[in-house]
Order: structure tokens, then C-alpha cells, then sequence
């Protein structure tokens, strides 16, 4: 052995070398990194510090494992010893303990696997068919008034739907049909209830809707019977189930998926109490503003129509055929009085002209008549002496007699 | 809707009270009645709105239960 020792060429490590070098040949191989691996739990703790220490082991080996806080808080069930799992992450090794171990990043339980293999299996069969297609989607409508609700009747779904409805349009109707939301029993009833309920309440709108659980438990929303039932459903559906990060089959088959059932509740009210009542006040003011109006519309016709009326009136004519009387009568009595002037400047005329042709015109120059019983004497030839003669002159009349006569 | 005898109002549920308000209030919109009808359809329709108020302020989810074919008040458990 001395000698051996002094020619002896073998590696020298210290432990902590030795330790780097396996570490960096296990993170070196690439299946050992992102890999799947199945075993039982045990010797599962879980101290204060929120990480998660486990065995995983099955007939013949056993793998320590461990779960960071952040991995180990987004789980959606209850590892407990004994329970069969896939355990996903990398192998590499812990230095200070000398262990290598598998960090785990994410757990599910056994099966569910191959439970997602069949459910993009069937995913991929329905959508060829058409089942998700977009132009099948019936529109949900904004003021139901009657809401079926397909879901257990003791979980928290139920609940969490009921209070959103009575918080948000509580003059709703509800028809509830109460189903087992998972196990064996789950596809028959929920399919049952679909038909049922179409059939016999017709609501406006149905919420199919389960709380939160493994992809196992919601399974039932994943059953091809199930899925093609929403898809024939006559009254349109939302679908609430599990969390924001679960779908299922049903979920795209619906009309509506809402993330949860709460949410499943209030797409469908999309239209609140509160939008109720501000529509009443609304109307109300539209109502009176419509007979406001309508009064005044009715006054502004009525005050026309009495204009008309006034225009139309016998009292109107009569006081315009008395205006046209006096109109007339004012011009009567003008032409009247020109015809007079005219007549009067006719007589004054004539009156004129016959003085100055009368004979006893001239007999303010000195003449006078002389008329013989009344007969102007304008010849000796008709009288002789002695004859009574009238004779006239410009201020009056006196007798003669005649005394002698020169023919 | 000015057809038939009008129910009385306190007898209406919501619906009935809102469609018949949707109605007068589209028929006043028109305002060709006369004077009259107009106003009886709008103290109608003030009555309705008071109807749906007082139907929105009390109102309590009715929740029935579908088992089989049959429907029956639903008990939550609290």
C-alpha cells in the first residue's frame, strides 16, 4: 500500500469538490432536468418557513424531495402522506447534507396525467365537430328574468351565487336543480337536469357552475355526454367552474365561460338593480316631460284654433260689414256732396247766364219795359193813346198813360 | 293594452308593471290621444313606476327547487 500510494495516480478530491463535480453531472443531463416522477408520499413536513419536505418512494427506492415555498403555495390539493403522485422538477444535490434530492416545481395527483391526455384527446375530437365553434354561441340575455342554476346544493357555488344574485338583481327568478358535481353519478344528473330544466322552467339563461377541486374532480365537466348536453341546451349557458386557471370541456362548450361561479353570476346580470332603479327615475321624468308637453302642445293648439275660431267669427263679420257700411256711406256721402257742388255750380251758372240774358239786366243802365196787360210793348203798332201801360224799371214798377204818339 | 280592463296596479309583478310603463311611455312619446287619455295614461304610468320602485326596494330572490318535475320552495342552509 505505501508504495502503491506514491505511484498512484488516482483523482484526489476534497468533499466539497467531489460534491460540485456530481451536482454538475446531474444538472448537466438533461433527463434529469424538467422531468416527471411518480412515487408515494411520505415522511411529509411542512415547517413554518411554508417549504415542503417529502419522500417519494415506491416498492423498491426512495427519492428525498423538496418544494419551495412559492411552487408549493399554488398546489390545488392536500398532499398527505401516502398519496400517489407525479411529481414534477430537477434532480440536483443539496451540498451541505450530502443528498442529492429532486426539487419539486410542481405536484399532481397520480392519473392526472393521463387524464389530461384524454382531455386534449376529446378537446381536439369536439372541436372538429364543431361543438366550440364561435357562430354557435347564443347570445346571453341582459334582463333575465328567470336564472336556472345547475350545481350542488351544499357547496360553496351554490352559496356564492345566491349572494351575487341578491346583491346584484334580486327580482330574479331562480330555479335551482340540485346535482352531484362529481363522481360517477355527476355526467348522468347534470345531463338530466339540463334537459329537465329547458323543458319544464325554460329560464333565460343557465349557470353550470361547481367550486374549485383537482382536474379529477371536475372531470364530470369534461364527460363527452356533458359537454354535448350544454351545446344542445335551448336557454343559453354560462358555465362557473373551478377557478380563474381551470377549464373544462363544458367551459368551452358553453355560451359564456366565467371563471368562477361568482363571476358566472354576475355576467349573468349584466343589467343590476341599481341600473332598475335609474331607469324608473328616468322614466318618470320622460313621463312627465311627455305630459308636460303634450299640455302645451295642446294649449299652442288651442290658442290657434282660437285665432281661427275668432277669424271665422259672426260678431268678427259683423263688425267688418258695419266698417264696410260706414266705409261705404262716408264714400256715399262724399259723392253725394260733389255731385251737389257740381249741381250747385251748375245752377250758380246758369243762374249767371240767365241774368245776363235778362232782358231786365239792362235796366239798371236806364231802361225800362213797358208792357201793355202784361204783353211787352216793343211796337207803336199796339197801342194807342190813352192806353194803361206797366212800366218797369230797375227798383220797381209804376203805371203811364199814353198822351200822344209820333208815327 | 288600453285594450283590455287594466289590472290593478298593485297586483302587477315587475315585468308586467315595466312592460306596461315601457308602453305608456312610448304612447306619450306619440302623444296623439286625446287630451284626456293622455292624462289618465300618464297618471297610469306614475302609479306604475311607483308599483316597480316599491317591487325593486322589496324585493326578495325567489329561489325554487327542481326536483324531477317538480318545483318547490328551496331552503338554503346557512
Amino acid at each position: 500500500m505505501e508504495q502503491l500510494s506514491f505511484f498512484d495516480l488516482s483523482p484526489r478530491w476534497t468533499v466539497t469538490e467531489l460534491t460540485r463535480h456530481l451536482r454538475g453531472l446531474l444538472e448537466g443531463d438533461e433527463s434529469l432536468q424538467g422531468a416527471w416522477v411518480q412515487g408515494e408520499i411520505s415522511n411529509l413536513s411542512r415547517p413554518s418557513s411554508g417549504h415542503m419536505y417529502f419522500t417519494l418512494k415506491d416498492a423498491t427506492a426512495s427519492l428525498r424531495c423538496v418544494m419551495w415555498r412559492n411552487d408549493a403555495a399554488r398546489l390545488r390539493f392536500a398532499p398527505k402522506d401516502g398519496t400517489a403522485v407525479e411529481a414534477h422538477g430537477s434532480i440536483s444535490i443539496y451540498e451541505a447534507g450530502g443528498q442529492y434530492q429532486l426539487y419539486v416545481d410542481a405536484l399532481q395527483p397520480l392519473g392526472e396525467g393521463a387524464l389530461f391526455q384524454e382531455f386534449m384527446r376529446l378537446k381536439a375530437k369536439l372541436e372538429a365537430e364543431g361543438l366550440f365553434d364561435l357562430s354557435r354561441k347564443r347570445p346571453v340575455p341582459e334582463s333575465p328574468r328567470h336564472i336556472g342554476i345547475v350545481t350542488s346544493p351544499t357547496g360553496a357555488a351554490l352559496r356564492d351565487i345566491l349572494n351575487t344574485l341578491r346583491r346584484r338583481l334580486p327580482v330574479v327568478e331562480v330555479t335551482l336543480v340540485p346535482v352531484p358535481v362529481q363522481g360517477d353519478e355527476a355526467p348522468g344528473a347534470i345531463i338530466l337536469a339540463l334537459e329537465t330544466l329547458n323543458r319544464v322552467v325554460s329560464p333565460d339563461v343557465i349557470l353550470l357552475a361547481r367550486g374549485g377541486g383537482s382536474i379529477e374532480d371536475l372531470w364530470a365537466f369534461n364527460d363527452e355526454r356533458v359537454v354535448r348536453a350544454v351545446t344542445q341546451s335551448t336557454s343559453p349557458i354560462i358555465t362557473g367552474i373551478g377557478h380563474e386557471t381551470d377549464f373544462t370541456l363544458a367551459d368551452f362548450a358553453a355560451d359564456m365561460r366565467a371563471p368562477t361561479p361568482t363571476a358566472a353570476a354576475e355576467l349573468a346580470t349584466p343589467v343590476t338593480i341599481l341600473d332598475l332603479k335609474a331607469k324608473l327615475t328616468e322614466i318618470d321624468r320622460v313621463l312627465a316631460n311627455g305630459v308636460t308637453s303634450i299640455i302645451q302642445n295642446r294649449r299652442e293648439s288651442m290658442t290657434w284654433t282660437e285665432n281661427e275660431l275668432r277669424m271665422y267669427s259672426p260678431l268678427r263679420r259683423l263688425q267688418s260689414e258695419r266698417q264696410r257700411l260706414d266705409d261705404l256711406t262716408r264714400r256715399g256721402n262724399a259723392a253725394q256732396l260733389h255731385r251737389l257742388a257740381l249741381a250747385a255750380e251748375r245752377l250758380n251758372g246758369l243762374e249767371n247766364q240767365l241774368l245776363a240774358l235778362s232782358p231786365l239786366a239792362v235796366l239798371g243802365r236806364g231802361y225800362a219795359v213797358v208792357t201793355k196787360k202784361r204783353k211787352v210793348v216793343s211796337s207803336t203798332s199796339q197801342v194807342k193813346v190813352g192806353d194803361p201801360l206797366q212800366v218797369r224799371v230797375k227798383d220797381g214798377e209804376f203805371d203811364a198813360r199814353i198822351t200822344g204818339m209820333d208815327r | 293594452m288600453a285594450k283590455t280592463e287594466p289590472k290593478a296596479i298593485g297586483k302587477l309583478t315587475y315585468e308586467e308593471a315595466f312592460s306596461e310603463l315601457e308602453a305608456i311611455v312610448i304612447a306619450l312619446e306619440a302623444g296623439d290621444q286625446p287630451l284626456e287619455e293622455a292624462l289618465s295614461l300618464f297618471e297610469r304610468g306614475q302609479g306604475l313606476t311607483r308599483r316597480c320602485a316599491e317591487l325593486l326596494d322589496e324585493a326578495e330572490l325567489k329561489v325554487n327547487k327542481l326536483t324531477g318535475e317538480k318545483l318547490e320552495p328551496f331552503q338554503e342552509q346557512e
